[in-house]
């Protein structure tokens, strides 16, 4: 059928018919295949993302452009975004990854902000398969390609190895560029007899119908859309960044576009659209690196390192001449009309004339079917009574801190340029990136996270904890989270289950970004994660930036001086469900993920904020994967130092405990009264649980002896539960005691070493 | 006492020596385009990081050609200090302005790190602030940092007293453990014979603030100064 060789439906192929009043002819087909595809479209999730808050004070430009924007004062603008590559890297991991991280930088330099930072968040299944070896090593070797080529450092990310990502492995780019002075550009093609511009490489065959593969399930015949995987050339794209921010300096830009998924097609209807106006393209006056292109090919060629531009009549040789100091081609191929049509022309013939707004606003939008998965009942149905504590704590901890999720990074993050421009003030390795802004006392704080597991396991909570983690690990480096920008990474749409899940999480970020005010600015959808069928965890990926407001308040997660105090905030429940313990130690993933009451996530953060401002904190840190006892064990790694610790925690005679022990499982919406009791602490569940359940919305401190009494007062003012664990030493020793007997006595330095190189030795690069 | 910083097509570290210069140590400075052959009467020249052309075609391999390095050439035939970094370093070894090639690292990786470089030489213009024996924490991030050259030039450059830092540990011995690239001798950065041309692959621009994780950079630069100060009295 017609409509199926382009993706389209057979009820989309008649509304095209509808809206032209005719047959569409084979390239106008084409156009609507690719601006209807759900890359483009959004037809199956638009509905859905209205959800998100997507407004707030700081808020200059939320969803619908090349990149979110928000203003951070002192006249300085943020831009950022974050995208997937997953269908790209899964077939050809290097040009996978390293067009992903091209395609983010375009779209944050084409609002006129340079970038400053990269952060990537990647999922990969078991590393015991030779092929998830090769996946890492493409995809790590083509974002250090292009990331380091360009001079733009990776500061950050995450990276999960799970067996539901074996055969599609997630690979989202997120990327923060900052605007000093003037306005932001828009990708819009403004005033009729404007002329507009292709600028940057020339256009090819690589990459044709990128956007329609990425909108289906990966099959055994993947491998034959190799083609379709574009090549980047990061020296190309160093070039158009400074050409194009050199000509920002001119004023002469109206309106610019990256052309990314559906190439010349999306960039130049979606840019009429926006200035509600049409377009007029001649495909004959488009540079080319192969003979004999057809129109099909050159609209629909997604070849990287292509810009579209609109300037004032008569000043295109202005323009031109720009882009020739930096050796780059800038082609005049068409020109802005009033009369509302996208107007594909080769040479006098027209080829496609379609109205601009049937293929930019007017794709369908579909409520899928959506049901409650049944996995659910059985992963509910977790009975903690029939799970064994571990006889030897020890040895759990070390298995643990050993395990793919828990140990070091640095194999990884050292392939990366992470220093270049010289802002970066917090490294790789931390919860959250930090940089500096020059010229100024402002930071940024840069953290992208999101447990596909929980999601897995309750799309709702789990949704509501990508956000809420995110935004506390901004937190524990002083910043105040401002907004978030987001991937979507789920299954295929058409399945109800998938759909619920989609849902449930958007609702539960959505709950989650309202109540800790960190409005949603743009973001992408990937669906159709699959292969043969099987869909990979539900991940939402969430791109968080906080706003430092003085720099030198920043904190680290590393443990600072021998004798400082360390204290817990936070309460810690019966809670093994969803954890990497119960992953890594029983081989179980099941439970309902740790709850989270987001009236206490905001109280808990707004006290560690409020602490680190008032200079009390030698060094926080996010509890999270592995629990209480990985956080102690990363703190000491991270600060080379040690720590006795024993528990129950106790406030040091200073009373009022809020911690209350076991409870009822609750519902993300719900925020009752914190209630007060006394001396609880900690002893009241399981000590598996209590070393390495993984609660939500608690944060480690260290802090001067001196300075605990101002904490506790300040805890009690917030309603905060503070548990006093015990203290920092110089002996590179962790030693955790529960009610007198001792679970845990690790050596560090003998841990150490074993833990940092452990990526590198599983990949055979040891 | 101006500094002039070359500005290759893919140079990516040109505003970070031209920060460190100017906005750290309150220097003039200015980028000195490659097309360019006229230097603007600077007294020091800076041959920035980053990947000039891409390095497509092998590191530094193509910038040697620009016009501007016919400038740099004489400059430094006439004495001028030129400080080449990282892809700076690579293209002044293109250029035979300095002895030696660089191969890929031992890992095959891109490798961005911390390091110590211990200084062997006080006796030239970018050294003279420091001590011989000195530890310097300088940052390293490339993918062809592995210098090499035969045994009869190592010899000139160690009897020339042109190997000017070796990297090292925390505590300044010079091990298999603490090279961190495969580096022929340990080393991390030599002179020309006459001194004024200093190629290293750790980014002393990089170190020069307290709030970056190390200040040792600076030494470097202030060696300069310090140097160029001497020559105008």
């Amino acid at each position: 059928m017609r409509w199926s060789k382009v993706g389209l439906t057979e009820e989309e192929y008649k509304l095209v018919e509808t809206i032209l009043g005719r047959s569409p002819n084979d390239l106008e087909l084409a156009l609507y295949g690719v601006m209807w595809s759900e890359h483009c479209s959004y037809k199956n999730s638009r509905l859905v993302l209205r959800r998100f808050p997507v407004t707030g004070p700081r808020v200059v430009q939320g969803p619908g452009e090349n990149a979110g924007v928000i203003d951070i004062g002192d006249g300085l603008k943020v831009v950022f975004k974050m995208e997937s590559h997953n269908h790209p890297s899964a077939i050809e991991p290097f040009q996978g990854a390293a067009t992903g991280v091209g395609g983010i930088l375009r779209d944050i330099f084409t609002m006129g902000a340079r970038p400053i930072a990269l952060l990537d968040s990647l999922r990969f299944g078991s590393l015991q398969s030779e092929r998830t070896r090769h996946l890492l090593g493409g995809v790590v070797g083509g974002i250090a390609f292009y990331g380091n080529c360009i001079g733009v450092p990776t500061v950050g990310g995450e990276v999960y190895f799970e067996e539901a990502y074996q055969d599609n492995p997630l690979v989202n780019v997120f990327c923060l560029g900052i605007l000093e002075k003037g306005q932001i550009i828009r990708g819009q093609a403004t005033g009729i007899g404007n002329p507009v511009l292709l600028v940057g490489a020339r256009t090819g065959r690589d990459g044709i119908q990128g956007a329609s593969f990425a909108s289906e399930e990966l099959s055994e015949d993947s491998e034959e859309r190799r083609p379709a995987v574009q090549v980047g050339d990061p020296f190309m794209e160093k070039l158009l960044l400074e050409a194009t921010l050199e000509l920002k300096e001119t004023g002469l830009i109206l309106g610019l576009q990256d052309l990314g998924a559906a190439g010349l097609t999306s960039a130049a209807s979606e840019m009429a659209a926006r200035a509600k106006n049409g377009l007029e393209l001649d495909v004959l006056r488009v540079p080319r690196r192969e003979e004999g292109m057809s129109p099909y090919e050159v609209m629909l060629s997604e070849s990287q390192e292509r810009m579209l531009l609109a300037v004032e009549a008569g000043k295109e040789a202005e323009a031109q001449k720009i882009f020739q100091k930096w050796g780059l081609e800038a082609a005049v191929i068409g020109q802005v009309t009033g009369d509302g049509f996208f107007r594909v022309k080769e040479g006098e013939r027209v080829v496609a004339e379609v109205p601009v707004s049937s293929l930019a606003d007017q794709a369908p939008v579909y409520r899928r079917a959506s049901r409650e998965p049944d996995y659910l009942k059985e992963t509910r149905a977790l009975d903690l009574t029939s799970l064994p504590e571990p006889t030897d704590y020890n040895d759990a901890l070390r298995k643990l801190a050993l395990s793919l999720n828990l140990v070091s990074r640095e194999w990884i993050y050292q392939q990366y340029d992470y220093m270049v421009r010289t802002n970066t003030v917090l490294r790789p390795g931390a919860d959250a990136a930090v940089l500096r802004l020059k010229g100024t006392k402002k930071g940024i704080a840069v953290s992208t996270d999101g447990n596909g597991r929980y999601v897995y396991l309750d799309p709702l909570i789990g949704g509501a904890s990508a956000v809420a983690e995110a935004a506390r690990n901004v937190v524990c480096t002083g910043a105040e989270p401002a907004a978030i920008t987001n991937c979507l990474n789920f299954g295929n749409p058409m399945k109800p289950e998938v759909f619920w899940q989609f849902e449930k999480a958007v609702d539960g970020m959505s709950q989650a970004c309202r109540a800790l005010g960190t409005p949603v600015t743009g973001g992408n959808v990937s669906f159709y994660n699959e292969t043969s069928g099987q869909s990979i965890y539900p991940t939402p990926v969430v791109g968080m930036v906080g706003v430092l407001e003085d720099i030198d308040q920043m904190v680290t997660p590393g443990f600072k001086h021998p004798g400082d105090v360390i204290v817990l905030l936070g309460e810690t429940r019966e809670e093994l469900g969803g954890s990497e313990y119960l992953k890594v130690i029983h081989s179980r993933v099941a439970g309902p993920p740790p709850e989270l009451n987001l009236e206490k996530e905001k109280d808990i953060q707004a006290l560690c904020l409020k602490a680190i401002r008032a200079g009390l904190v030698a060094s926080a840190h996010d509890v999270s994967e592995g629990g209480l006892a990985t956080a102690l064990l990363e703190s000491c790694l991270a600060g080379n130092l040690g720590a006795r610790v024993s528990l129950p925690g106790d406030l040091g005679g200073m009373g009022a405990s809020m911690g209350s022990g076991r409870q009822e499982a609750r519902p993300v919406e719900e925020s009752p009264t914190p209630r007060l009791q006394e001396g609880q602490g900690l002893t009241s569940i399981r000590r598996d649980a209590l070393l390495f359940g993984e609660s939500q919305s608690r944060i480690l401190l260290s802090l001067r002896p001196d300075r605990l009494p101002r904490l506790l007062e300040m805890a009690r003012a917030g309603g905060v539960p503070i548990y006093r664990l015990g203290e920092v030493a110089e002996e590179r020793l962790l030693q955790i005691r529960l009610m007198g007997e001792n679970l845990i006595g690790l050596d560090l330095s003998e841990l150490e070493p074993v833990w940092r190189i452990k990526l590198a030795v599983m990949l055979g690069d040891r | 006492m101006k500094f002039g910083v070359v500005v290759f097509p893919g140079s990516n570290c040109d505003a970070d020596c031209h920060y460190v210069v100017g906005d750290v140590l309150g220097q003039p400075v200015e980028y000195i385009w490659h097309e360019s052959q006229d230097l603007a009467g600077v007294d020091s020249l800076i041959l920035p990081g980053g990947f000039s052309y891409g390095d497509y075609l092998r590191t530094g391999a193509i910038a040697r050609f620009s016009p501007v390095m016919r400038a740099v050439e004489t400059f430094a035939r006439r004495g001028g200090l030129v400080l080449g970094i990282c892809n700076g370093f690579q293209i002044l070894l293109e250029a035979g302005l300095l002895p030696g090639a660089m191969r890929r690292n031992e890992s095959l990786h891109f490798q961005c790190q911390d390091t110590h470089i211990r200084v062997e030489s006080v006796a030239t213009p970018f050294s003279s602030r420091t001590r011989v024996g000195q530890v310097l924490k300088i940052p390293i991030a490339h993918s062809d940092g592995n210098y090499y050259a035969d045994e009869g030039t190592l010899r000139e450059l160690e009897e020339g007293g042109q190997i000017l830092f070796r990297y090292c540990d925390s505590q300044g011995r010079v091990t298999a453990a603490a090279n961190p690239n495969g580096s022929v001798d340990s080393i991390a950065g030599i002179t020309n014979r006459q001194g004024n041309v200093l190629g290293m692959m750790p980014h002393p621009e990089r170190a020069a603030e307290a709030q970056l994780g190390s200040e040792d950079g600076r030494l470097i630069f202030e060696s300069i100064l310090a140097y160029l100060a001497g020559k105008s009295v």
